[in-house]
């Protein structure tokens, strides 16, 4: 045994673990930061896009030194059938001032956050997988690694270990997911020259695109998205696990059916797929929130279920979450008081935080994309929408009054009828305004 | 107390260097650092000796200050004590300039924690890949040279003798030293170990000790860095690939494709040059 | 030796003042030997370097040196020397660093060769070393390219970076210009017998007790193994499964008159000893035929054989990265693929015996 003992271990370097690292060192405590991989980031995968809001508080002006891609200044939503699509497209320079969000790569930026927490003083315990939370009775007093003389004592255990959370199952808080409760992310890094993707996209010097994509998914529930970086693209798409299993559909082969359609083809054209990763994203949002903190341990980021599936936010959420584990940590201990009437704390501030708001306001949204609903709304829905806008651009003698109607008509049968679209719409507006 | 000195060298990863299409040059950013494999060979043999006999095990690496993180891992592992040498007068050594400074690094470490006795260093680098290194510090210091040392048989404490098995191409050596000597490590030496928790704990929050031209008193710099560097780069390209022309057997059965293959062999040069018997 | 004590050498940059590097005429090539019988990387070397010495109007030298090694010296005449170096003593019977590198040092020092080569093998490279320092002179290692310029400047050329780069490394301020070549990279003249030269004898100047190494015994390689001179090599990866898996292999091998070779992980999983492994951390090797059975093709495996005359690939994936450098692919399970070459090659060698 490690005969140190640590005022908080935080186990995982992601987002979540390096924010509560960093909050905690810097108050001057002594904290152990714990990650399997070579390097915090080593093997992480997300999408693509950081924001800067909960980033911010924790670092001021950040991304004057953070390693990111690019600015987003545009971005896209689109609305695929097979051969086209309908695009709601929102440029605003705006974005750049302040900033809203980057592009950038999980490898290069989770080191640098560790890094940051190092800086101001977390031990770093890299390539080291913590196997089991050590329990006194009913209080966790630390972790055992899988080191030789591994074990590591702790008056605090902050779990931070992500979707799969191996300690959150350990804790009794974290479930198998359920396939409806994830989905399966799969991203390809596709490499191509900084002009090109500058003049495909329409950008220029650090600014970047983000494109979100609905519809083209063979039919099951899922979104696929498309960031600009450097010197790449980040491409990939997130599918339900429930569709791809009935589906019996590998995830890489709807990204290369995604690949092939027309609009997207061109805009990776003569690129050379750099890397490829997979990942899970946890999606039964509020709902499968656990119990946040117990005698001597609190959980965040993914492995608590923090993501906002609707708008592709997980990194800020975990970030923010990480922030309050390690505030409540800090004031715990100032009291000398480790359990768990003193750490509910935390999840006191995390249900006055945006974190649960944001995920209450969209607490619907998880049935409505495991619901029946998911057929209309990922499969026939943006081919009838597309179908229906091309007649009504087209210029063939039908009047525009006339268009209207056949528009709505194709829409309403998309869905199965009057009632059904109604119901659609309404469940729609309720999943997202509760 | 015995005293080991272990050299090693923070080198790219192979795995994740790649050709620049335009420009036909190595990206060697990006590609992630990792110790010299044969140098952790080292470094493990040496803790092996500490292990049995106690000894201070002192790591050193003349490199940019970024190698402080391969510092740290032996550290991790075992080592006592690590030294960074880094300046930018230390910059664009070859092996000669680079074996005079290792050389001289010993010998300050020998003033500081008492005289080394035994020098490991790898068999050779994956990056510059001479093996010259060795060689060349084990002259500088006018020790016994031990290289491409599969295993360390013995040793005395006593009689300050050791044995070791130098693996050759066609055979085995073993031999006796008498130390001061220094021995190069080939990757059949040993497994490097895991670092104990502990280990971690302690590198992490260790600092390496570094060295700049100015701490040592006289270090003549003629003979450092570029200047100290008889051997100069001419010209460097990427080879052309010498394009293959890969023909895949598709037969209907096995034993086909086995006839196949060999009636294509059959019809080179090859037979003739390996004495094979040709079909009647 | 006056400049060769032994406290310390004398190692610093090139001797003070102005040197007159005109008197550094002609190539030296150290002959590396065991037990009498020359490494053939030594004819090699003579081969490559007389026609630069020609080039250059030199002088090609040879340096003969061991025990009751006498012999050599005709050979080395056969193998296009002009002249040659012999030092021939009980203190040389074994190789080692001290008195071989004083004997190459006495020579350098007093004959003033403008190029030394040495073989690239592990007693060549232990050699050179020792002797570029003390001279002090560059050193390029492991070349596998080698010319001279009109400015008489050895163009010494080596792959780097696990073989995805090639550079010429020139030494352009002093003498004599070193180098260690590959083995089995280029190719000896024809044997001349007919051909002689000057002879001139080189007594050691070192004593037993300067020395602190001493060659208790040489072990000749167990199986004989002996990867970098093999000419057919059947070579396993992962894909073999298990240490029996290897047996397959050695059955094939020996049909072929071949040796076995592997990839590092199998090593690692001890399936078969380290001397088997080809790559970056094993051996380089140029074998006529190289049959690659379960073995992806990861780089640092592939810069150790793709030299090889003919690359055979076996391997169920017929992705494979091994297949793009293979002249010959076959998509397969090895463990039915090999049998059946054994009997073919069985087969091909008996119609004719009978
Ligand atoms: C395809 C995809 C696209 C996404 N797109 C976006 C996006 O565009 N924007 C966004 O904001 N979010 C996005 N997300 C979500 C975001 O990636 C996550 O919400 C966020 O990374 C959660 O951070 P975390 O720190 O909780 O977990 P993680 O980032 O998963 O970190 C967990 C860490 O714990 C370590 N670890 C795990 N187990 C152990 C153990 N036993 N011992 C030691 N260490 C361990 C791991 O190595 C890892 O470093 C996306 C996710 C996916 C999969
Ligand atoms: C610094 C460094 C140095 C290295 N040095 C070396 C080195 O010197 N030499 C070396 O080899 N490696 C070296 N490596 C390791 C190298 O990167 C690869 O990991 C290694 O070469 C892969 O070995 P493999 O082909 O046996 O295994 P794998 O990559 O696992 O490939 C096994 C292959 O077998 C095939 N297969 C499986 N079953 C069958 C079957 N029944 N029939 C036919 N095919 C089958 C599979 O399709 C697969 O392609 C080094 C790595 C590093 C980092
Ligand atoms: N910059 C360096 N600092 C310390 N040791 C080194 C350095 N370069 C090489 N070495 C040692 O010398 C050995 C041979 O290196 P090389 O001659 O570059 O193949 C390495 O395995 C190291 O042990």
């Amino acid at each position: 045994m490690a005969e140190e003992r640590f005022d908080c271990v935080v186990v995982g370097g992601g987002p979540a673990g390096a924010a509560a690292a960093y909050t905690m060192a810097k108050a001057g405590l002594k904290v152990a930061l714990i990650d399997r991989g070579e390097f915090p980031g080593a093997k992480n995968v997300f999408g693509g896009v950081l924001f800067r809001s909960q980033l911010e508080d924790l670092l001021p002006e950040f991304w004057k030194e953070a390693p990111l891609e690019r600015l987003i200044v545009e971005e896209r939503l689109m609305l695929l059938d097979e051969q086209g699509m309908v695009t709601l497209s929102h440029r605003n320079p705006g974005f750049a001032d302040p900033p809203n969000s980057w592009s950038a790569m999980r490898a290069q930026f989770d080191a640098w956050f560790a890094g940051k927490a190092e800086k101001a003083g977390a031990v770093p315990v890299y390539q080291t997988t913590v196997t089991e939370l050590l329990q006194e009775g009913d209080r966790v007093v630390g972790v055992r690694t899988d080191r030789e003389d591994g074990d590591l004592y702790a008056d605090i255990v902050i779990v931070a270990d992500g979707v799969n959370s191996l300690l959150g199952k350990a804790l009794g808080v974290h479930r198998e997911w359920q396939p409806d409760e994830v989905s399966l992310g799969v991203k390809e890094i596709i490499h191509l020259p900084r002009n090109v993707i500058e003049s495909r996209f329409n950008l220029e010097g650090n600014e970047g695109a983000s494109i979100e994509f609905l519809g083209d998914t063979l039919g099951m529930t899922g979104l696929g998205f498309l960031y600009t970086n450097k010197e790449s693209i980040s491409i990939g798409v997130g599918i339900m696990v429930n569709d791809l299993q009935k589906a019996r559909v590998k995830p890489y082969a709807v990204l290369d059916h995604v690949k092939q359609h027309p609009y997207i083809r061109k805009l990776i054209a003569g690129g050379e797929v750099e890397e490829y990763a997979a990942h899970l994203i946890p999606e039964g949002g509020f709902h499968s929130m656990p119990p946040l903190a117990g005698n001597g341990w609190m959980i965040c980021g993914d492995a608590a279920q923090m993501v906002n599936a609707v708008n592709g936010e997980g990194t800020n959420l975990a970030v923010l979450s990480g922030r309050l584990a390690g505030e409540t940590a800090i004031l715990a201990h100032v009291r000398g008081d480790y359990s768990l009437g003193m750490l509910d704390h935390y999840n006191e501030s995390i249900r006055a935080s945006i974190v649960f708001k944001d995920l209450k306001k969209y607490s619907g949204i998880h049935g409505l994309l495991s619901g029946p609903e998911r057929r209309v709304l990922f499969g026939k829905l943006p081919g009838v929408l597309n179908e229906s806008i091309s007649d009504y651009m087209s210029v063939n003698g039908i009047t525009k009054e006339e268009k209207q109607k056949m528009l709505i008509h194709q829409l309403r049968d998309a869905a199965g009828g009057n009632v059904e679209l109604l119901r659609l719409g309404l469940k729609g507006w309720r999943a997202i305004n509760r | 107390m015995l005293h080991i000195a272990v050299c090693i060298k923070q080198v790219p990863d192979s795995r994740e260097m790649r050709i620049d299409p335009k420009t036909n040059t190595l990206i060697r950013q990006g590609a992630p650092a990792i110790v010299n494999y044969f140098d952790l060979r080292g470094l493990e043999a040496a803790l092996q000796l500490k292990d049995e006999f106690g000894a201070r095990v002192t790591v050193l690496t003349m490199g940019p200050p970024s190698a402080d993180k391969a510092i740290k891992e032996c550290i991790a592992m075992g080592a006592d004590e690590g030294i960074l040498v880094s300046d930018r007068g230390f910059a664009g050594a070859d092996t000669l300039a680079t074996s005079y400074v290792v050389g001289q690094t010993i010998d300050k470490a020998g003033e500081v924690w008492g005289p080394v006795d035994l020098v490991f260093c790898g068999k050779q680098t994956i990056d510059g890949d001479t093996g010259q290194v060795g060689p060349g510090v084990a002259c500088r210091l006018d020790y016994e040279q031990l290289t491409y040392v599969e295993k360390v048989e013995s040793f005395d404490p006593n009689t300050r003798e050791i044995v070791v098995h130098r693996h050759l191409e066609d055979g085995v050596e073993r031999v006796q030293a008498k130390l001061p000597a220094l021995i190069t490590a080939l990757a059949e030496m040993n497994k490097p170990r895991r670092a104990s928790l502990p280990g971690v704990l302690r590198a992490a929050r260790y600092q390496p000790i570094v060295w700049t031209t100015n701490d040592f008193t006289d270090l003549d710099r003629s003979k450092i860095g570029l200047r100290g560097s008889p051997t100069v780069v001419g010209r460097s390209w990427v080879p052309e690939q010498k394009p293959v022309n890969t023909k895949i057997l598709t037969g209907d059965t096995v034993n086909q494709v086995a006839e196949d293959l060999f009636t294509a062999l059959f019809a080179t040069e090859l037979p003739g040059k390996l004495g094979w018997v040709q079909e009647g | 030796m006056a400049e060769e004590k032994k406290s310390r050498p004398a190692v610093g940059l090139q001797p003070e003042g102005d040197v007159d590097w005109s008197q550094y005429r002609g190539i030296l090539v150290v002959v590396e030997q065991r037990d009498g019988v020359a490494k053939k990387v030594s004819w090699q070397l003579l081969g490559e370097a007389r026609r630069m010495a020609d080039k250059l109007q030199a002088p090609l030298m040879a340096l003969v040196l061991g025990h009751q090694v006498g012999h050599l010296v005709k050979e080395a005449f056969a193998y296009g020397a002009d002249q040659v170096f012999l030092s021939d003593a009980p203190i040389l019977q074994d190789y080692r660093t001290r008195s071989y590198s004083r004997v190459c040092l006495q020579v350098i020092r007093e004959y003033k060769p403008e190029i030394v080569l040495i073989g690239a093998t592990y007693t060549g490279r232990d050699l050179a070393g020792a002797i570029a320092t003390h001279v002090p002179t560059g050193l390029t290692a492991d070349c596998t390219q080698l010319d001279v310029d009109e400015n008489r400047l050895l163009n010494a050329t080596r792959p780097a970076f696990s073989e995805k780069m090639v550079a010429t490394i020139l030494c352009k301020q002093f003498k004599p210009q070193m180098a260690t070549a590959r083995p089995g990279v280029f190719a000896a003249l024809p044997r001349d017998d007919a051909r002689s030269g000057q002879v001139i004898e080189i007594p050691p100047q070192i004593e037993e007790s300067e020395i602190g190494t001493r060659v208790l015994e040489f072990i000749q390689e167990r199986q004989g193994i002996n990867l970098e001179d093999a000419e057919v090599i059947v070579a396993g990866g992962r894909g073999v499964g298990s240490p029996e898996g290897f047996r397959l292999l050695q059955e094939l091998a020996d049909v072929l008159g071949g040796v076995v070779g592997a990839t590092r992980p199998v090593v690692e999983a001890g399936w078969i000893g380290h001397e088997h492994q080809v790559g970056q951390t094993g051996s380089t090797v140029r074998p006529k035929l190289y049959i690659a059975a379960g073995i992806s093709g990861a780089v640092q495996h592939v810069v150790g054989m793709q030299h090889s005359d003919y690359i055979v690939a076996i391997n169920k994936d017929p992705e494979a990265p091994i297949f793009s450098g293979a002249h010959y692919g076959i998509v397969g399970d090895l463990f039915e693929v090999i049998p059946a070459l054994i009997t073919a090659a069985k087969a091909r060698k008996t119609t004719h015996v009978s």
